[in-house]
């Protein structure tokens, strides 16, 4: 962010609470998708890294272990050009047919539902699901489509000059945590 | 970061880091095109101008495939229906097109310098589709990209271009892509098609005035038309004589490392610069070629877009 500096402001959750977290995760998604067979799809970067643990998971819980795919939202976003740098666009790889299944969508934070709304668009490019479930590790309110999580690790109220991020050791941090940053100009 | 581009003129002065990050969205696109939809919404409400004032149907084609891919809107304007015929200037038939207030335009035109010449003259985004005898920056980008997915790497590749250099925009881009990338190039032709220029490049870029040293432990081959409508008698005695001594068959193309492959930037004569069992052998990837050609075509397209909306 050109100008801005971030300034830690509060831990939501630690190494522990990540991981019971994802626990109560998969316990509240078996019921919703056990009408069918499923898959999890994960939206670059930070939900593609939390897809990969709930499909660990499953297999965990001695259930099916569901197939993985990646998403990298960028080409359908409704904001690429708006004032950001050059986007990046990541690897996209959905290697299974999605027709008929039950897609669970992940996603690190959930807010303003924008992106969940160019994933939306995305994954039906791909086939016609049976049903796709949202789960988000957090859900930091502030929606500006009508967009809403099935399953959440944590709910927490926030303001727009607000940033949240979810930090895995797969991202290269030393720490697992979830942490509210206050953006400031310098 | 890369720098950001706002035209694709050539790829003299083009840095590496910008061309890997051509390569790499290439890559991105290229999946796009595998999907059962290939289409992504990306660049919907942009208009691309295809204009070619001197004939052409697979770049064309190309570049109107990649920008419908993106969901940009395209308007055909080809030399033998407009006005440029009936005397209009290039900058006046510009002027009427720039009415239309298209975001991109795509020019191909017989003369060097045309693209940079409209570049300093309309407020649009212009992508060089081949200039005379100057460049093709797209097809030497699609050749690299063709490169780095068989070979992994560009850094140290020996590449040998063969044919027509001095005639040939395809093999100039390729020069100044390829050094910037680090590859080494041998360029071998009958010595009246070979350019004086040649030393600029420096000591990664050989000359040869027979095939054989050129293509011995290449990694790529890569063979260009001869542009028989652009050369008179003098440079080119006759088809057989040029096939016998630079045509590549499968005699030559032993030369090479066993794992090399042969690229051709087509169209093809067939029997003159290269025979067909090699242009339809198992290490020709000229039908590739084309399908990278729309995902670079596509990474070209999105990243001058991605500049012309920005703050919009």
């Amino acid at each position: 962010m050109p100008g801005k500096t971030l300034v830690e402001k509060q831990i939501i959750m630690d190494a522990a609470t990540l991981d019971a977290a994802l626990d109560r995760m998969v316990e509240a998604l078996v019921p919703l998708v056990a009408g069918g067979k499923s898959c999890l799809v994960g939206i670059q970067t930070g939900g593609a890294h939390l897809a990969r643990r709930l499909q660990e998971r499953f297999g965990a819980r001695g259930l099916p272990t569901p197939p993985l795919g990646v998403l990298d939202i960028t080409l359908y976003r409704d904001d690429t050009f708006l004032g950001l740098q050059q986007p990046v666009v990541r690897h996209t790889d959905v290697p299974f047919e999605t027709s008929g299944l039950d897609v669970i969508l992940v996603d690190d934070v959930l807010y303003t539902g924008r992106t969940i709304r160019a994933a939306l668009d995305a994954l039906v490019d791909f086939g016609r699901p049976r049903l796709i479930r949202l789960a988000v590790l957090v859900d930091r309110g502030l929606r500006e489509y009508p967009i809403q999580a099935d399953v959440t690790g944590a709910t927490i109220g926030t303001v727009a000059s607000e940033t949240v991020q979810v930090e895995l050791t797969e991202m290269g941090c030393a720490t697992e945590r979830v942490v509210i940053y206050e953006r400031e100009s310098r | 970061m890369t720098t950001r581009m706002n035209h694709l003129l050539g790829l003299e002065g083009v840095s590496r880091e910008q061309i890997q990050t051509i390569l790499d969205l290439g890559r991105e696109f290229k999946a796009v095109g595998q999907r059962r939809i290939k289409k992504v919404p990306t660049l919907r409400g942009i208009t691309v101008v295809l204009m070619f004032i001197e004939p052409s149907t697979r770049t064309r084609m190309s570049f109107e495939v990649a920008a419908k891919r993106l969901s940009a809107d395209t308007l055909a304007f080809t030399a033998s229906t407009s006005a440029l015929s009936k005397g209009e200037t290039l900058l006046d038939t510009t002027q009427n097109i720039m009415a239309m207030k298209p975001d991109v335009i795509v020019l191909r035109h017989a003369f060097s310098g045309a693209p940079h010449f409209l570049a300093k003259n309309v407020d649009a985004a212009v992508v060089n589709a081949g200039d005379g005898q100057h460049e093709h920056p797209t097809q030497a980008l699609l050749d690299m990209f063709t490169m780095q997915e068989k070979k992994g790497s560009l850094e140290g590749l020996e590449v040998a271009i063969v044919g027509d250099i001095r005639h040939s925009r395809v093999a100039l881009s390729n020069l100044w892509g390829l050094t910037t990338m680090g590859a080494k190039v041998r360029v071998a032709g009958p010595r009246t098609m070979l350019p004086p220029f040649l030393d600029r490049f420096g000591p990664s870029v050989t000359v040869h005035d027979r095939i054989e040293p050129a293509i011995e432990g290449a990694d790529v081959v890569m063979m260009l038309r001869i542009q028989k409508e652009r050369m008179g008698k003098d440079l080119f005695p006759s088809d057989r004589e040029y096939a016998r001594f630079f045509g590549l068959d499968d005699v030559k193309l032993r030369l090479a490392k066993p794992d090399a492959i042969v690229m051709h930037p087509g169209p093809m004569n067939r029997g003159v610069e290269i025979t067909p069992e090699v242009a339809d052998g198992g290490r020709s990837v000229i039908l590739e070629q084309v399908e990278n050609g729309v995902a670079v075509r596509m990474a070209v397209l999105y990243l001058l877009s991605a500049h012309l909306l920005e703050g919009a």
